[in-house]
């Protein structure tokens, strides 16, 4: 396969999917970054000319709170998503055939409903007036005047909803690679049941963490409907500042400069993440 | 109960499955042990169940006299080398080999060196750097052996440990796990499926068959006195007859009615009461065929037939003689032949004949 003949046919083969994201990926991204040097006109749409001044609105200091809320929400759903697909995408690779395909269904189902279905759904199971807020009241969990909705702690709870599967399916296409009679291995030479499942199940799925990760923490990034939908005036997400910026105040390179800004957060860790990888590799291999 | 480990009445079930049968056995201290069995024979539960990854349904495990069977693998005197090794992909060999040791939570210059001793033993030291997935299917299964053996179990086990291997290799860790075996001295209990590996590397043998014991011996005195017509098909060839003692003679012979063929005299291992119904066991090789009758007498026994089909193996050939209804296999081999003259082409009449000391009466519940 190192043959120069190898490669070129390689390429080629990779040559529709390349031109795929180069088409519906790269250039709308560039898109993105070049619109942010333009002005904005007063339709709504781009002007003529090129300025850094909406580069400036990236240093307006309220933007900074936003900011830290978006990072550590998103960090923090990570984290969660993580801790609960770790056991479920273990337990899911461990069952027989027919019990697996049940549960991988039940991971898959709520992507058969609409995205601002669910969320919406959430709305009014959270609401005052609300089963669940009437179910916790009646069983004297929380006091009468308890309000599940609109606050931060709502807004963390659906985007671990959303996002779990997103955990889920990635670990468990790395557990289902997983040999498990490593862990028969470390309970013979003195492991502990969860000592097994840390020193030697976590990191053979490590992979599948790292792309669980990536995807739940990068998705969440970009949130508006949960936080606008489920939380309060003052929980905002950098996404919902982006689609007012489109949406409300018409001022599309403004919108851009927030977006790429975004998008540069997102890329340059995954880029680490790749970089690592490679050396972490190369290190094995030498 | 004088042994090191002990199996005492153990039972397994597998839903109405009996994979484990009331199974007794004593192993002693630093022996080599195999137990030998087809697939499904439930050697390789009893292992899981000397680990402690199964539970006996009823019965007791000990290792020098402390009561094992509900212990947690984790805290059984006792390591495994698996069949396919089970190695952690994600540490080194050094670090594969200090696993056991971390986990029991060692001074750091202790795990040093008892790494660093076991890599030496195995020959291993210059790749201790290396993944798991660097090594030669060799390797690998030493990285095993040191794995298990730094935590200095009371017992080894080592489940189809050549079985992965290709049969040059499969030879040469044959003679590295005895050579292993004699260096440190711990009790080793093998499971394997192959008479030949068990034959190879262990003191004894227990021949196990449909989730029983169905004899505990030595190599030599297994294919030598086999107690039933299983375990003499199993390790090696048998030729089998049923017949009916019909006269016994001092010193422990007993001539015995064969339809078809005669009447044999053979060595009786054990009591055979007059006009009962057995079985007789005689090994392909210790069976002569000659052209001419040979010279008649009480103790031998010779029976006329005429050569069905010859396969030559170079060290040896075989001939299948047919015998009335019967059909004999005997294994010759050419040296051995050639006092007799020319080898006997196929359809040739020829004289089988077997010393009634190389004949075995085996147990006829296995007669089917």
């Amino acid at each position: 396969m190192t043959s120069p003949r190898g490669v070129s046919k390689q390429w080629l083969i990779t040559l529709p999917s390349l031109a795929w994201l180069g088409v519906f990926f790269v250039i709308p991204a560039v898109l993105i970054v070049v619109t942010a040097f333009r002005p904005p006109d007063l339709q709504g749409g781009v002007g003529s000319g090129w300025t850094t001044e909406t580069l400036q609105v990236l240093r307006d200091p309220a933007y900074l709170p936003i900011v830290w809320r978006t990072a550590w929400l998103s960090g923090l759903t990570t984290l969660v998503c993580l801790a609960l697909a770790l056991p479920v995408s273990f337990q899911i690779a461990r069952v027989g055939t027919r019990m697996r395909q049940f549960l991988l269904l039940l991971v898959v189902i709520p992507f058969l409903s609409n995205f601002l279905i669910r969320v919406f759904a959430w709305k009014s199971l959270l609401h005052p007036e609300g089963p669940l807020t009437k179910l916790l009241i009646a069983l004297h969990l929380v006091s009468e005047d308890a309000m599940l909705l609109n606050n931060l702690g709502a807004v963390l709870l659906v985007l671990i909803y959303t996002q779990l599967p997103f955990a889920i399916l990635p670990l468990y296409a790395a557990a289902e690679k997983f040999d498990f009679s490593l862990l028969d291995a470390a309970r013979d030479l003195g492991a502990g049941p969860w000592r097994s499942f840390s020193k030697v199940f976590v990191p053979g799925v490590r992979r599948g963490l790292i792309s669980a990760a990536v995807m739940v923490f990068v998705s969440s990034l970009g949130q508006y409907v949960i936080p606008q939908m489920i939380g309060g005036a003052s929980d905002e997400m950098l996404g919902s500042k982006i689609a007012q910026r489109v949406f409300s105040d018409r001022n599309l390179p403004h919108a851009s400069a927030l977006a790429a800004a975004l998008m540069l957060a997102v890329l340059v860790p995954m880029l680490i993440v790749t970089m690592w990888q490679r050396f972490g590799r190369k290190e094995a291999a030498s | 109960m004088g042994g090191f480990l002990v199996i005492d009445h153990v039972s397994k079930s597998f839903g109405s499955l009996r994979a484990v049968d009331d199974v007794c056995l004593e192993v002693g201290p630093g022996e080599a042990f195999s137990l030998l069995g087809p697939s499904g024979c439930g050697k390789t539960t009893l292992l899981r169940m000397i680990a402690g990854f199964e539970r006996p349904d009823s019965g007791r495990i000990l290792v020098a006299g402390q009561d094992i069977s509900h212990l947690p693998p984790e805290q059984r005197p006792v390591n495994t080398v698996f069949q396919n090794y089970a190695l952690f992909p994600h540490l080194s060999v050094w670090e594969n080999i200090a696993f056991g040791l971390r986990m029991s939570g060692r001074p750091r210059d202790e795990i040093r060196g008892g790494v660093d001793r076991m890599l030496e033993l195995v020959r291993l030291s210059e790749h201790a750097k290396k993944r798991p997935a660097q090594l030669s299917g060799g390797q690998k299964q030493r990285v095993a052996i040191a794995r298990a053996l730094v935590n200095r179990p009371q017992v080894l086990l080592l489940d189809e440990p050549l079985a992965a291997l290709d049969l040059k290799l499969r030879q040469h860790m044959l003679m590295e796990l005895n050579t292993l075996h004699e260096q440190v001295g711990t009790t080793f209990i093998y499971v394997t499926h192959d008479q030949g590996e068990a034959m190879s590397l262990s003191d004894r043998i227990a021949v196990m068959n449909a989730g029983k014991v169905e004899q505990v011996d030595g190599p030599e005195a297994l294919y030598e006195t086999p107690r039933s017509s299983f375990v003499a098909t199993f390790i090696g060839d048998a030729n089998f007859f049923t017949g009916t003692a019909v006269e016994h003679q001092h010193e422990g012979y007993v001539r015995v009615m064969v339809d078809g063929l005669g009447s044999p005299l053979v060595l009786s291992n054990g009591a055979v009461g007059s006009n009962q119904t057995l079985k007789l066991m005689v090994r392909p090789e210790k069976i002569s065929l000659t052209l001419n009758r040979p010279p008649s007498g009480e103790r031998v026994n010779a029976f006329p037939g005429t050569v069905e089909d010859i396969a030559y193996f170079g060290s040896h050939t075989r001939y299948r003689v047919r015998i009335g209804e019967h059909r004999v296999i005997a294994q010759l081999q050419r040296s051995r032949f050639s006092g007799g003259g020319i080898e006997p082409p196929r359809g040739a009449d020829v004289w089988m004949s077997f010393h009634p000391d190389e004949a075995r009466v085996v147990r006829l519940e296995d007669a089917a």
